[in-house]
């Protein structure tokens, strides 16, 4: 087969290039150049440096394959970065890296490749891909410390079906060791930690960069609507937040909601950021149909805790009744809705 | 493999080599010394300045050697303007990065600096380049061809029309695309700096020349030990200008037959993806033989690159960043175009190694690899 493999110039999506050369497939790397520095340079930090799409060539070099950066900065930057923007300034928890997977990588990537007569995309994800009872279906990987279904739970048969995720299927020791074994120049790369965009500072501070909105000041109230404190900006704040509130009381608070129209900010205690139930849109299923078992398991962060819930389907929104109360769930969050280790589908909490 | 990015760099032509590899090895010596090995080298050297300056209507003391095409760009542009009051620039939007970002350094400086709009076709009237020097221009820059579009620009007129109104102006011009196929001699030209480089007409990669028209005053880019007439420090790049020397002889000697052939197979090469894939040739009016600058309707650039690298065949975007990334042309962009049309078009160019029968059998391929 011709296969696309999507290098970040990390160590995973190296050794997903190498699996696939060993398995003795046609072979093309590629850089996603998403984001720019000024000047339209690759950013000297964070994700898309100039060193790690050199890494990335340096390998695919290694591993005799064609190499190739392609300009995706307009497309992330609408797709990913201003809707980041969009998200906080309306008082939302985004996931960008989800976007990236949604709008991007598993987007335009996707019809790219075919035109490059590729088959299928390989990326360095840890998540697996498998084939059964008529079905793509998408699980955690192997090593749950590393799994990364999460943010890949948006993705459908359509994508599924042209997707692979070679290194899902061993640990993060396995691969280092796999790429140590070939000489990757790669093997003891960190991972990495960041927003890429944002790179090593705080994504506070890009957007205050990058909106003057977030900068609006104004009032600190209690559940009951008084005025406890004031704040420089909706930006400090995130559902669920303990410290940095500028006001201290006897006992713990939380922000437990924000307001950005009035630039708002209420602060309560941890019971008033109990949750039992949530309702989510942009609803996707994986098999492309709900299942027919309401009892799921539910994620909503990156590495958060799995939670059994109940999900019911109402018109085009999904409502989901946790068994358990749950505390700090933000709006703008991804939720993810497993069977066992199988994704069956995923939406975005709006309430 | 099909080779159709001569206009990025071109092979070298083999005399090229045999002249230079004396240079590597035997008379390997530094041409300022005072002894025997020295003194070959230096000769050498003087025998390639001499060489040259012969070949553009030029004088040996008036060639100065540098690294290649940018770097006489940036003498000729930052040298005038840095050794005179005013320091004004004025050149076109469509020069290449050397001319346009050492323009725009000297603009950080606080020189005026003034870039004159291309028509659509990618040539620049003459009256509205002159309209744009003022008292306190230093130098203008009009490059002979352009290097993406292969558009051909008219440096004589401008030239003529500069000396007569302000005769005070350096001319200069980037003619590093253009010496293949392009008669070119700096008093037709009436210019005052000209910039070649090596490796766009088989020479080899990393030498280049300032044409510096005597009496003519520039501040160095390079300070150092004050070879070059002070003009441009450094130990001498001989083998590399004996290899420039060599490949300009042959590159004039050639130069008819060169235009000839490349533009047969450049015109078959159009007519036919203009029947296969309804390509259009974005330059109509006076342009290099050598360049395809061709418009695919709803493709894009990035993606042909690719499609074509696949199958074999080298061709070019516009310009690409440090990464390899393609991104948006500013010559295109100067010319009127929208980004979406811009990245509609490829560059392909010929060179001294086409064949005939490499335009219809790279149009062929090209429009096979592309649908």
């Amino acid at each position: 087969m011709k296969v696309l493999v999507a290098m970040s110039g990390g160590v995973d999506s190296s050794v997903a290039a190498a699996m696939m050369v060993e398995a003795g497939h046609d072979v093309i790397g590629v850089t996603l150049k998403l984001w720019e520095g000024p000047g339209g340079a690759m950013p000297t930090a964070g994700c898309c440096t100039v060193s790690d799409s050199e890494d990335a060539r340096r390998v695919a070099a290694q591993l005799d394959i064609p190499y190739y950066v392609l300009n995706y900065t307009d497309r992330f930057k609408t797709g990913v970065v201003d809707r980041f923007l969009d998200d906080y300034l309306h008082g939302r928890t985004p996931n960008p890296c989800i976007e990236c997977n949604r709008t991007v990588k598993f987007d335009h990537l996707l019809s790219q490749a075919g035109e490059f007569n590729c088959d299928l995309v390989v990326t360095g994800h840890y998540a697996r891909n498998t084939y059964r009872d008529g079905f793509w279906r998408l699980s955690r990987g192997v090593d749950a410390d590393k799994d990364q279904s999460y943010v890949l739970a948006m993705l459908g048969q359509r994508e599924l079906e042209q997707v692979q995720f070679p290194v899902g299927v061993q640990t993060k020791a396995e691969t280092r060791e796999i790429a140590a074994g070939l000489g990757l120049r790669t093997a003891a790369k960190p991972d990495s930690q960041d927003i890429c965009f944002v790179g090593d500072g705080d994504y506070r501070d890009f957007v205050r960069k990058h909106s003057d909105e977030a900068e609006r000041p104004g009032v600190l109230v209690d559940t009951a609507g008084n005025v406890v404190g004031e704040h420089q900006g909706i930006i400090n704040f995130t559902v669920g937040q303990r410290k940095g509130l500028g006001v201290t009381f006897g006992e713990p608070r939380y922000v437990v909601e924000v307001k950005p129209e009035s630039s708002t900010v209420v602060i309560g205690r941890r019971s008033d950021l109990a949750v039992r139930s949530i309702v989510v849109d942009q609803v996707t299923w994986v098999t492309g149909a709900q299942p027919d078992r309401p009892a799921v398991i539910v994620q909503y962060r990156a590495h958060g805790e799995a939670n059994p819930a109940v999900f019911a389907v109402d018109d085009d929104h999904v409502i989901i009744n946790f068994d358990r109360t749950q505390y700090g769930i933000a709006v703008g969050q991804t939720a993810a809705l497993y069977d066992g280790d199988e994704v069956v589908g995923s939406g975005i909490i709006v309430a | 493999m099909l080779y159709l990015d001569h206009a990025a760099t071109t092979p070298m032509r083999p005399a090229v080599w045999e002249a230079m590899e004396p240079f590597v090895t035997d008379t390997f010596g530094n041409s300022s010394g005072s002894h025997g090995v020295s003194r070959r080298a230096k000769n050498a050297l003087e025998e390639a300045r001499e060489v040259i300056a012969g070949l553009i209507g030029a004088r040996p003391q008036e060639i100065v050697f540098t690294s290649g095409g940018t770097e006489a760009d940036n003498l000729a542009i930052k040298g005038p303007a840095l050794s005179s009051r005013g320091g004004g620039v004025v050149t076109t939007a469509v020069e290449h990065e050397a001319v346009l970002e050492s323009a725009h350094f000297l603009a950080s400086l606080g020189k005026p600096v003034t870039l004159v709009a291309p028509g659509s076709n990618g040539s620049v009237e003459p009256d509205r380049f002159v309209a744009a020097i003022t008292s306190d221009t230093a130098v203008a820059s009009v490059m002979v061809a352009n290097n993406e579009t292969g558009a051909v620009l008219p440096v004589t007129e401008i030239a003529d029309a500069i000396r007569a109104a302000s005769p005070g102006v350096l001319v200069h011009t980037d003619a590093v695309q253009a010496f293949n196929s392009q008669d070119l001699n700096v008093d037709e030209l009436g210019v005052d700096l000209l910039s070649l480089a090596a490796h766009k007409f088989g020479g080899p990669r990393g030498v280049g020349l300032l044409y510096v028209r005597a009496g003519t005053l520039l501040e160095p880019v390079l300070h150092g030990g004050g070879q070059e007439l002070g003009m441009r420090s450094g130990t001498h790049n001989v083998m590399g200008a004996v290899g420039m020397a060599v490949a300009a002889q042959i590159a004039v000697l050639d130069r008819a037959h060169f235009r000839a052939r490349v533009a047969a197979e450049r015109d078959a090469f159009e007519a036919r993806l203009g029947e296969l894939l309804r390509a259009t040739p974005t330059i109509v009016g006076d342009r290099l033989p050598q360049h395809a600058h061709l418009r695919f309707p709803k493709r894009t650039n990035e993606t042909m690159l690719i499609q074509l690298d696949q199958g074999g065949v080298a061709g070019s975007a516009g310009s690409a960043c440090q990464s390899g990334a393609v991104t948006p042309s500013h010559v295109l962009s100067a010319m009127g175009m929208s980004p979406v049309e811009a990245a509609e078009c490829l560059r392909f160019s010929f060179g001294w190694t086409t064949e005939p029968g490499d335009g219809l059998r790279g149009a062929e391929l090209v429009a096979g690899l592309l649908s």
